[in-house]
């Protein structure tokens, strides 16, 4: 008995031991598989007409910058869209709403989040791009701008659900011990509550953030995918073609093994290693702030 | 993505009526029957659906199915020898035969249809009629105000389909440079690509400022189509049925099945059934031009 049991409790480490591990392993495998299809392209076409600025690859022209600018700008768009609104929401859920609201509230952000990317697509080229079409007076309703509104929107739920978990966890005893010291509520969330679960709340804004760079389907619907360089502030109310919409919309077509067919892998690697470089900055701030507050603890 | 699903349905209730009346004979034939396996041009999807829908019902005993996604997929899965008949809107390119030949697949072509592209603008818009050159002028970024041509002042916003679509590459050759190989005129990088004609018509139907192009029959009759003359001075023409087989309309094509080697058995009676005068009355109803004018157009 007693040894089926240590055989039981070894087994079930171990598998919980390897599904960890396969995570490194997967993430490993994917880009070992990224670097072989994708780094021919650099031996393929030259470095300089990578940084061209034009993409147009049916006739070899493989600049990469404007589907670089692209995804950023619309990425950054969403996040200032996504970052104020999501944590407002959490401190609203967490602190402020009562009970009853909360158990309508949470609930409700959590479905927004299951709403399919297509579908909200949709929404965007038959009711948000002409609205801001008109409201702005643009030349087209297919903007950076449209696209950053419908990924704010994808990504709120997200940080919401996150942040709001992170504020939950903050003991008691922190707000009890502000509001005895005499702080008002607005004093307790802004200098206490919200820096205390700061880690919590820094993750929500990154795996926002990163929900909103990945994303393809409604980008490439509402962007209207025009490789334009977008390196100014009005960049933001004009037509621009994203990273991802890139490869979703043409790698169907290309012959395996071609120039062109590199180049796209090529892009999926710059993808992984911005998604890296944005966790692993988000990593190290969080751990920093932890040794921080153990060395105030302790 | 809608033609993809409606495809599967199609298929799943011819087999569903296939499979309706049980007698034992024609279990028999039910387990005979042959498939024929067709994708590519997401112009011509739509009438090979409806000649698959006719043929499948006159023969029971065969079933066709039809994808779309673009003319570069369909031949790329020719080439790869997974389909039987690979529908494209422009003619093979050469480096796509060579690849072809090494693989052991010899393309063979036949002109199903003809198509004519359609330039459309927003009924609001007062322009009625451009010449080639200008339509050149305006897709190369030359022209960039509606007044330069006759209309308001109003921006142009310039919508075309990805490159992947046989309909871009037709369009940039034909249009864009004149029919002229030496040409390397662009599409201007601010032109929008838009991965569907739906995305096409429906921007078009709401904004005003938009110029955009697609095959005759996809054009919803809301939409204003422009009269092309094919110089200055030229009589403009409105595409059509009469005006392409005359030849008077400019933007005409042929549109293609292509086999592997010279088409046998069942995929044999198929595309000889394709070019009866039966199906070609199908070729009418949804808009294109019969193939059955014995001098092609060059």
């Amino acid at each position: 008995m007693e040894k089926s049991l240590n055989w039981r409790e070894f087994i079930i480490t171990r598998l919980i031991q390897i599904s960890g591990y396969s995570a490194i392993l997967f993430v490993a495998l994917i880009f070992f598989f990224l670097l072989r299809e994708g780094l021919p392209a650099l031996s393929e076409v030259e470095t300089s007409s990578l940084f061209n600025p034009r993409w147009y690859p049916i006739e070899d022209y493989f600049g990469i910058l404007p589907l670089l600018t692209g995804s950023l700008i619309v990425t950054l768009g969403a996040g200032l869209i996504a970052v104020p609104f999501g944590i407002g929401t959490a401190v609203y859920i967490s602190e402020i709403a009562p009970r009853w609201m909360r158990e309508i509230l949470k609930p409700l952000v959590e479905l927004l989040g299951g709403l399919p990317s297509v579908v909200l697509g949709f929404l965007g080229i038959l009711v948000l791009s002409p609205f801001i079409r008109v409201f702005l007076d643009l030349p087209t309703g297919l903007t950076a701008l449209t696209g950053s509104i419908l990924l704010g929107g994808i990504a709120v739920p997200t940080v919401v659900s996150v942040a709001e978990d992170a504020l939950d966890a903050v003991p008691r005893a922190y707000r009890e011990g502000a509001w005895a010291l005499g702080a008002t509520r607005w004093q307790t969330i802004w200098r206490v509550t919200l820096p205390a679960a700061k880690s919590g709340v820094l993750t929500a804004v990154m795996l926002g953030v990163g929900r909103a760079i990945g994303e393809t389907m409604t980008v490439m619907m509402v962007t209207g995918n025009a490789p334009v360089l977008a390196v100014k502030l009005g960049s933001l109310f004009s037509p621009v073609r994203t990273m991802t919409a890139t490869i979703a919309a043409e790698m169907g077509e290309v012959a395996n093994g071609s120039t062109h067919y590199h180049v796209l892998f090529f892009i999926g690697m710059v993808l992984f290693l911005i998604s890296l470089g944005v966790n692993i900055a988000a990593s190290s701030v969080v751990f920093r702030a932890k040794k921080r507050a153990e060395r105030i603890l302790s | 993505m809608n033609r993809i699903v409606s495809s599967i349905l199609l298929s799943a209730f011819l087999f569903l009526t296939a499979c309706g009346p049980t007698s034992s004979a024609e279990i028999a034939s039910d387990s005979q029957a042959t498939y024929i396996e067709n994708k590519g041009s997401d112009t011509i999807v739509n009438l090979a659906l409806a000649w698959a829908e006719q043929y499948q019902s006159d023969h029971p005993d065969v079933r066709i199915s039809v994808t779309g996604g673009g003319s570069g997929t369909g031949i790329a899965a020719l080439i790869n020898n997974t389909v039987d008949i690979a529908n494209a809107s422009r003619q093979i390119k050469s480096e796509e035969v060579d690849e072809a030949k090494s693989n052991g697949v010899e393309p063979v072509e036949h002109i199903i249809a003809r198509d004519a592209i359609a330039v459309i603008v927003n009924p609001e818009n007062p322009v009625n009629e451009l010449t080639l050159q200008q339509i050149s002028d305006i897709y190369s970024g030359k022209l960039t105000n509606w007044s330069e041509v006759g209309g308001e002042d109003r921006p142009i916003v310039r919508l075309s389909r990805e490159t992947n679509s046989g309909t871009h590459v037709y369009f940039l050759e034909t249009v864009l440079r004149l029919g002229s190989k030496e040409d390397k005129t662009l599409f201007s990088t601010n032109t929008l690509l838009l991965p569907s004609s739906e995305g096409i018509i429906a921007e078009v139907r709401q904004n005003p400022n938009a110029i955009g192009y697609d095959g005759l029959g996809y054009v919803p009759k809301d939409l204003k189509m422009i009269a092309i003359a094919k110089e200055a001075g030229g009589a403009y023409v409105l595409p059509s049925i009469a005006t392409v087989n005359d030849k008077t309309y400019a933007i005409a094509r042929d549109l293609y099945m292509y086999t592997n080697g010279e088409a046998t058995g069942i995929v044999k009676e198929y595309l000889d059934w394709i070019l009866s005068p039966e199906a070609q009355e199908i070729v009418v109803e949804l808009g294109f031009v019969p193939a059955l004018n014995p001098n092609p157009i060059p």
